[in-house]
């Protein structure tokens, strides 16, 4: 088989990528899709609050991916569910396996990698205790309550207060469980103020930051959790533990990007984000291979993720029609003051179709800031910024003007000074 | 006097306010920073509301759904949404079913219909 673009994965990057290769005039596009349906984890996410930057409205998880399912469809995008890729080599030759055609290989002029990402599991947070039933990640909860139809427990604790765990705690109180409590490690949370206010403040769940799990108990089943206040170094302070009667443990403690098969082919993997190193094309070390959405960086919204995607699409069929550029100058993106990454992390400026956003994340919680964009040390973007916070996402929209008007650019900066 | 403590949700910011209620009338609106969290501490004390989402039971579906996604079709009143997923336990849908379809009309009262969010075949 061979296909002009093969994108890893149909979730909501995915199909936006798909959807934008298409318009920009690719015919040859195949996803591949290891769950039953296109959509990804949109299909558990039943909770509103999507699209409102792309549609002007407040979405359900599975209506906004049926908003792009319906693109693709229309498309006559090709599809295989069902289809697990097991690797990719460096040239592009991809091994996938499903049921109906056993192993398959795949040629692709260009791979957009779209996988998404992972929950951080219990033994990367090494909780001490023993390891019974009912320890689910929240994700798992999620799917298992929304789409599946069983409920995980009836007493449930939930370690981590991100968005997921957010939700959980309220869809689990809908349906009929007692959440005791949401523990935080950290001083703040790194959920949305509105999921704290809506999930938790609207049934009077408690959530205890500066806490985390000390102990899990129970052979078969979780019968009951132990937490404890943590001080500045994060370590159980003696004497601060609570004791909860339950049943279950929900983890979610943040996500990693799913790039098994990203460093199986060779990419260059940034130690900060866990995803790929990009330039402005979304491009990775390997010529050709494209990435976007929560496989490139976790994002906060999901339409920050379905514009990214469109991009890393439009920029496949330019790589597709020009070729691999002959002389590439890219200029690294430096920053200071607190940010932590930039995604691009190098820019050519000759090669910028389009505007480029840069997004990025600061490290820790800061109030009264500017970011300013430098150019060659010209502030071409000064943006003041009342809060920000590792749980908020950045982004700074660098346009082909900006960039027509310094001709032999050699340093693109970004900073965050105080205002 | 009666004081409610609120947290804004309209952006990251989250500032505490203060709503000074007498008689279930509003007396003063402080701790806000902006138009929209002034807005918000005013009908969140007054008549706070909430799209309600879950799910409900279905049959026969071909790909095997046992459940299928459902929300508020508007706003309901705050107060009303355990009375709304209560009803939600004795629906069952039947497959196949649209995005938009009304799977219970005017739920628990509220004049307001739940439509299923999800297409299942």
């Amino acid at each position: 088989m061979r296909y002009d673009i093969v994108i890893i994965g149909g979730g909501p990057a995915g199909l936006s990528a798909a959807i934008a290769a298409y318009d920009a005039g690719c015919r040859s596009i195949l996803i591949l899709e290891r769950d039953v349906q296109l959509g990804g984890i949109l299909n558990q996410c039943i909770h509103n609050g999507f699209g409102l930057h792309t549609f002007g409205e407040e979405l359900t998880g599975p209506e906004y991916a049926a908003r792009y399912i319906t693109q693709a469809l229309d498309r006559k995008i090709e599809y295989k569910l069902n289809t697990m890729v097991l690797s990719i080599s460096e040239d592009k030759h991809i091994t996938a396996v499903n049921r109906e055609e056993g192993l398959i290989e795949i040629d692709a002029r260009a791979i957009i990698l779209t996988m998404g990402c992972r929950e951080r599991s219990r033994g990367a947070l090494n909780i001490p205790g023993y390891r019974p039933a009912g320890i689910y990640s929240a994700g798992t909860a999620q799917r298992l309550v929304n789409m599946e139809g069983f409920m995980p427990g009836r007493r449930v604790v939930i370690l981590g207060s991100g968005d997921i765990g957010l939700i959980m705690a309220r869809r689990m109180t809908l349906e009929g469980a007692k959440v005791l409590v949401v523990a935080e490690l950290l001083p703040y949370s790194g959920g949305l103020k509105r999921n704290i206010v809506q999930c938790l403040n609207d049934f009077d769940i408690p959530l205890k930051l500066s806490h985390t799990v000390v102990n899990i108990e129970g052979k078969e089943r979780v019968s009951g959790i132990t937490i404890a206040e943590v001080g500045p170094d994060r370590k159980p302070i003696p004497g601060t533990e609570i004791h909860y009667d339950c049943d279950t443990l929900l983890l979610s403690c943040g996500l990693i990007p799913e790039n098994e098969l990203s460093r199986g082919m060779g990419v260059d993997i940034s130690p900060v984000t866990n995803g790929p190193v990009v330039d402005e094309s979304l491009q990775t070390s390997i010529p050709g291979v494209f990435a976007a959405g929560n496989v490139l960086h976790v994002h906060d919204l999901v339409d920050y993720v379905s514009e990214e995607a469109a991009a890393a699409g439009r920029a496949a069929v330019r790589y597709l029609s020009q070729g691999e550029t002959a002389e590439r100058h890219e200029i690294p993106v430096t920053f200071e003051g607190g940010i932590r990454y930039t995604v691009p992390a190098s820019i050519d400026p000759k090669l910028v179709a389009d505007d480029l956003v840069l997004r990025f994340r600061v490290g820790g919680v800061m109030k009264k800031r500017v970011v300013k964009l430098l150019l060659d040390g010209d502030a071409v973007l000064t943006r003041k910024r009342p809060v920000m916070a590792p749980g908020e996402m950045e982004e700074l929209k660098l346009t082909k003007d900006m960039l027509d008007a310094h001709p032999s650019l050699t340093r693109i900066h970004i900073t965050v000074e105080e205002a | 006097m009666e004081k409610r403590e609120l947290t804004c949700i309209g952006c990251p910011l989250g500032c505490s306010i203060t709503v000074t209620l007498e008689n279930g009338e509003i007396k003063d609106v402080s701790g806000y920073t902006c138009k929209r969290g002034h807005d918000y501490a005013r009908k969140e004390v007054t008549n706070p509301t909430r799209i309600v989402t879950s799910t409900v039971r279905l049959t026969g579906s071909t790909t095997g759904a046992a459940v299928v996604s459902c929300k508020t079709a508007q706003d309901i009143p705050k107060g009303k949404i355990f009375e709304i997923v209560a009803a939600l336990r004795q629906v069952t849908a039947h497959a196949p079913v649209k995005i938009g379809d009304v799977l219970l009309a005017d739920a628990a009262g509220t004049g307001v219909d739940i439509v299923a969010t999800k297409n299942v075949q």
